[in-house]
């Protein structure tokens, strides 16, 4: 809760200077970018515009509209969110550069408690659903495990961003159900 | 440099399209995906219509369907494990015998034998034994994962399948015991290959992968001309040309021509783009350009794509903003 309130805190700061304050690298990625489209002499085409006409004012708060929508996420195991675990963290949030077609790209890192957690998987898949249903706009994800954090890492990472195994798990009724409670809002 | 010109856009079902496949005749297709029905469509006057809805065939999502080369059955290969036959719009056949879900299915040349292929990382094929019989000729565990796609090759009976392990393999039935073995590995891509397909004879594959690249790959036969060496007097199979640095996400599909000799790729950046083998390409360095990108071709990634077999640069893909476009090539 209180890193809520700080981030609460650091948001009404950081309204109207963007990316002055505690840069983060997506905020910072954002900042070249924009510069690089900028020094082409080009209409400003690309992470800015596209995040505006989204309606975000910034990547921060895009950045910070998924971390509202994941921190909430139970953990299939214990009675607490991915928040309290940290295995959720705002840091590990990145807004990249947007498609072509000029669609946001966002890359999610998350940090299992142990590094050979079994429910790796099942949070992924919770972190996929959670931000592509929460979200009202099409978004390119990218779910990975902290480098390191985690035994079979590579073999994770590849299973949660196969989009054919993502569907045809959640036909899977049973863990459908289990992917269900943990990303339902508390009452 | 060309152009697509977008043609006609089709709404019907509802959610993720997975698959789309032009009639042998090019004047119908079929289209498949998460609501679990297929959709038959075929024009009537300057409008594209679905014309049947075959339904309660599957109770998952249906992730490929294939026109036989005679045009008179479809099969649909299906997350319910099954892979279903269908003829005058009634399901005629359930062949069952994977563990999980069917990802792909394909019609050799002569119509008279049917892969699939399925999560369990096993490719079965089938012989078509007579009316609505299917019987089951070989069981092929080659890969060491999940496999994506069969294809077969469009004049002899060679199977290739492309895996979640990376790589593409090639099949044929052994003169000796008449058993399906696999006879050449291809590996040089480094994640899942999503599809594969042939060009015209046959003698060139192109691959694409969610490593976001393009292969294309050449057959060497025993005593060919390069001296590439063919142990065991079998065809080698070798990565010529690699496109990259086009595509930013995984690429879903690829189509090759028989037509024209062009290449489309479906790809997650919700691009489609053509590609035309330039005028000075080497036979064992080919090269390849870019002839179009249509960059905001669909809303979300671009699942399928196929150039349709009569009309010359007609192409169709579907897409999980469930839509299907019909595109013309203006060169």
């Amino acid at each position: 809760m209180l890193s809520y309130i700080k981030r609460k805190l650091s948001e009404s700061d950081s309204g109207n200077s963007s990316s002055n304050s505690n840069p983060t690298p997506a905020a910072e990625l954002v900042r070249k970018t924009s510069q690089m489209s900028l020094d082409n002499g080009a209409i400003v085409y690309g992470e800015d515009a596209l995040l505006h006409e989204l309606g975000y004012r910034s990547a921060t708060d895009l950045q910070e509209t998924i971390y509202d929508l994941l921190r909430t996420i139970r953990d299939p195991e214990k009675p607490c969110t991915l928040e309290d675990l940290n295995v959720i963290y705002e840091d590990g949030i990145f807004v990249m550069q947007p498609t072509r077609s000029n669609v946001s790209v966002v890359r999610i890192e998350f940090n299992p408690t142990v590094p050979h957690c079994s429910l790796a998987t099942l949070i992924g898949l919770c972190i996929r659903v959670k931000v592509e249903r929460g979200l009202p706009h099409n978004i390119k994800l990218d779910i990975y495990i902290k480098k390191g954090a985690h035994q079979t890492e590579e073999e994770i990472n590849k299973q949660i961003n196969d989009k054919e195994r993502i569907a045809a798990a959640m036909e899977n009724p049973n863990l459908r159900e289990l992917v269900e409670n943990c990303i339902k809002d508390e009452e | 440099m060309g152009r697509l010109i977008l043609e006609h856009t089709l709404q019907g079902h509802k959610g993720r399209i997975w698959g789309v496949a032009w009639h042998p005749k090019g004047n119908s297709f079929a289209s498949c995906g998460e609501d679990k029905a297929i959709r038959i469509w075929s024009l009537s006057g300057n409008t594209w219509t679905t014309k049947t809805i075959l339904s309660d065939g599957h109770k998952r999502t249906i992730r490929e369907v294939r026109w036989s080369p005679c045009g008179e059955y479809l099969a649909s290969a299906s997350f319910d494990a099954t892979t279903a036959i269908w003829s005058k719009h009634e399901c005629t056949a359930t062949l069952e015998g994977h563990e999980n879900e069917v990802k792909s299915v394909s019609w050799s040349r002569s119509g008279g034998l049917l892969a699939t292929c399925s999560r369990d990382k096993s490719v079965w094929i089938w012989e078509v034994a007579g009316d609505d019989e299917f019987e089951c000729a070989a069981v092929l565990n080659a890969h060491s994962q999940d496999v994506k796609r069969v294809v077969w090759h469009p004049t002899k009976e060679i199977l290739a399948s492309a895996s979640y392990d990376n790589t593409i393999k090639m099949y044929a039935e052994s003169a000796l015991d008449s058993d399906w073995d696999c006879t050449a590995t291809l590996s040089s891509h480094t994640s899942t290959v999503w599809s594969i397909d042939f060009d015209a004879d046959g003698e060139r594959l192109v691959s694409c992968s969610d490593d976001a690249t393009l292969k294309i790959w050449r057959a060497y036969h025993p005593g060919n001309e390069a001296g590439i060496a063919t142990p065991d007097k079998t065809t080698v199979w070798k990565c010529v040309c690699t496109l990259s640095g086009l595509h930013t996400r995984a690429i879903y599909d690829v189509s090759w021509c028989k037509l024209t000799g062009l290449i489309a790729s479906a790809c997650g950046d919700d691009a489609i783009r053509i590609f035309k083998e330039s005028s000075d390409s080497k036979r064992d360095a080919p090269s390849f350009e870019l002839l179009t990108s249509e960059e905001s071709a669909h809303e979300q990634d671009v699942n399928a794509v196929e150039w349709n077999p009569v009309n010359v640069g007609q192409l169709i893909s579907c897409s999980d903003d469930g839509t299907i476009k019909i595109w013309k090539l203006q060169e």
